[in-house]
């Protein structure tokens, strides 16, 4: 049990509105991530779930249960934080008895769910040591062993890998995804990285500004992004946008085209320009093509691509592959 | 200070600093250790004479000695304790959103520029002046017998006061270190059923048991010295009711002229400062490593 709705839900300090009413309905069970640039609300939205900030206006119902005023201890959540926010003084152990022992939960049945969050979580060698005596990737293991010993009906996490390294972040995302496969538990992510929505999520939540841009799977919002801030933020490296001095007839006062559907030809094509820095990966290359009349568009290429600084190249997409963006940031519909 | 000249260079330079420091603390003590061993008494100059432990065995022997080592002790734990207990509660206060926090912080920190003498005359004469003293007064509003602090309750009276210079001391220590602990810390506890007993306990008390440690260590090596207050109010009476060690030394070598007796006495102090520390040193040290 695990479902989570947001009804016409507002939060604003003092004179500021920081989420503008929203309404969001998170499935039992589904991964859904937050996303959105920093400052856009998410991680108030996630604490206001959580209880721990005052929902202005609305009502956060869990399990159908209206839980708008219900004390973070009552909401039966989880949460990891981003700073981890363990007890420094007590052993990993402690920690993770810490809420447990909170709810009197009996000393046996404690020492079996450490035992079986330490399996889980792999937490058995250094269960009798301190945080700080923990590296990064440990600290977040023993976070998110006392989030699962409460079994919780949902996990919301905050930002939880910014503070690890990039080859260590890799490996939690795919230890956190994991762990939902197997705990089939509600879980609620924030992030500001849309890699780490992309490859975790069954739904993203896409945030700008207080409001909610658009919901979908991570495909969806690839494919279909409804307006101009859902197709730059999602995908890497960014589309590229192509700003059109004379609207077409349909009203698109904007192109988008994202780097990898874009083609290089010998010849023709839409667009010519002259290739500026190349950026070889090994796997692929990028390539910042400057071209008349427009900015620098960024074109991804075959790893064994051989053009290089200054070289002309024509640039082609297929028709059904651009997005067309009208004056307000919309997408236009094809066809 | 990588290379080794600029290391040696560096030794060199601190040189003059380390001798003059050294000099400035061994001089006197090597002094005071002289004048222990002679009958020295400023009544009849030019008959001192080496007496060997004459002295020591006189000041240890002194009944008051006994009576004002035990004050020493209640003197130090009564005022520690208050002001680590008030202190606690202080800072958790002062950590409060309220309105004019800033000005609040300023005000409670004043009585520790207060100097001690001043203090304990604003104690001695507007507070507990049995007569018109403000406690004398509502005592008598409420239809009790006032109390004459000083001669009923001289110790007590002594605590009351240094407590209050250094409580905001105290408080101030504390309430940095309070505003030092990470909010999610606290959050985290609220999510995991901890209320505020249990907060106070598992999370805000350890987090602060460094910085009571701190206090606990730099109060006592200024507590085991307490002598203006004690001077000003009671002159360590009555008898010797509210005579600390520093006092009776004091009391030693400038009221009864035996300089003698009163290095013995100052030795003896410096060895029950040394035994204090190292015992609060294997208490509590533990918690500054780390």
């Amino acid at each position: 049990m695990g479902s989570i709705t947001l009804k016409q839900v507002t939060k604003s300090f003092d004179e500021v509105n920081v989420i503008k009413p929203l309404d969001l309905e998170i499935r039992d069970g589904e991964f859904i991530v937050f996303v959105g640039p920093s400052g856009c609300g998410k991680s108030t939205l996630l604490r206001m779930i959580a209880g721990l900030e005052d929902t202005t206006s609305g009502n956060i119902e869990i399990d159908g249960q209206d839980a708008t005023s219900t004390p973070p201890a009552k909401r039966g959540l989880a949460m990891v934080f981003q700073s981890y926010a363990l007890y420094p003084h007590m052993s990993v152990r402690n920690n993770i008895a810490f809420p447990l022992k909170r709810a009197k939960v009996p000393p046996a049945e404690i020492e079996e769910k450490i035992a079986s969050a330490a399996r889980i979580l792999n937490l058995g060698d250094y269960l009798d040591r301190k945080p700080g005596q923990l590296s990064g990737g440990q600290r977040q293991r023993v976070a998110i062993g006392r989030a699962i010993v409460r079994q919780p009906s949902a996990f919301l996490f905050d930002e939880p890998l910014s503070n690890l390294d990039a080859s260590l972040r890799v490996n939690m995302r795919l230890e956190i995804s994991e762990l939902h496969k197997s705990l089939k538990t509600t879980m609620i992510y924030v992030t500001h990285d849309q890699v780490e929505a992309m490859t975790m999520a069954d739904r993203i939540a896409v945030f700008n500004a207080g409001v909610i841009e658009q919901v979908g799977t991570p495909l969806e919002l690839y494919q279909y992004p409804v307006n101009r801030f859902v197709a730059g933020f999602i995908g890497s490296p960014k589309m590229n946008f192509i700003e059109l001095d004379t609207p077409q007839e349909d009203g698109a006062t904007c192109l988008g085209v994202r780097p990898e559907h874009i083609e290089i030809t010998e010849s023709g094509g839409l667009w010519q320009g002259k290739v500026g820095v190349v950026e070889h990966l090994g796997s692929e290359t990028f390539l910042h093509v400057q071209v008349e009349g427009a900015d620098t568009l960024t074109v991804k290429a075959n790893g064994d691509c051989a053009l290089r600084y200054g070289d002309d190249v024509y640039l082609g997409a297929q028709p059904n592959k651009i997005l067309r963006f009208d004056s307000q940031g919309q997408t236009i519909a094809n066809g | 200070m990588a290379t080794t000249h600029s290391r040696t260079l560096a030794q060199f330079m601190l040189f003059p600093s380390v001798v003059l420091l050294l000099a400035w603390m061994i001089v006197p003590l090597c002094m005071t250790l002289y004048f222990s061993f002679l009958d020295y008494n400023l009544l009849s100059p030019g008959t001192e004479e080496f007496i060997g432990f004459l002295n020591y065995e006189f000041f240890l022997t002194d009944p008051a000695f006994f009576e004002s080592f035990f004050n020493t002790l209640v003197l130090v734990g009564g005022v520690l304790l208050i002001t680590i207990c008030g202190g606690i509660g202080l800072a958790i206060l002062l950590d409060q959103a309220i309105w004019g926090r800033n000005y609040v912080r300023i005000m409670v920190l004043a009585p520790f520029f207060v100097m001690p003498t001043v203090s304990a005359l604003v104690w001695k004469n507007m507070l507990m002046n049995p007569v018109n003293g403000l406690f004398a007064h509502f005592a008598t509003f409420i239809g009790i017998e006032p109390i004459d602090f000083f001669s009923q309750a001289p110790l007590l009276s002594i605590i009351i006061i240094v407590s209050w210079q250094w409580l905001p001391f105290a408080a101030l220590i504390l309430l940095t270190a309070i505003q030092s602990l990470d909010r999610e810390q606290l959050e985290a506890a609220d999510l995991d059923g901890a209320g505020p007993f249990s907060k106070f306990f598992y999370i805000v008390l350890p987090h602060l048991s460094r910085a009571v440690t701190a206090v606990i260590l730099i109060e006592t090596i200024f507590l085991l010295s307490i002598f203006a207050e004690i001077l000003v109010t009671t002159s360590g009476g009555p008898g010797y009711e509210s005579t600390n060690i520093t006092y009776l030394i004091y009391t030693q070598s400038l009221l009864q002229f035996d300089v003698g007796g009163g290095s013995a006495g100052g030795i003896i102090a410096v060895i029950i400062a040394n035994i204090v520390a190292i015992f609060l040193m294997r208490l509590i040290g533990k918690n500054l490593e780390g």
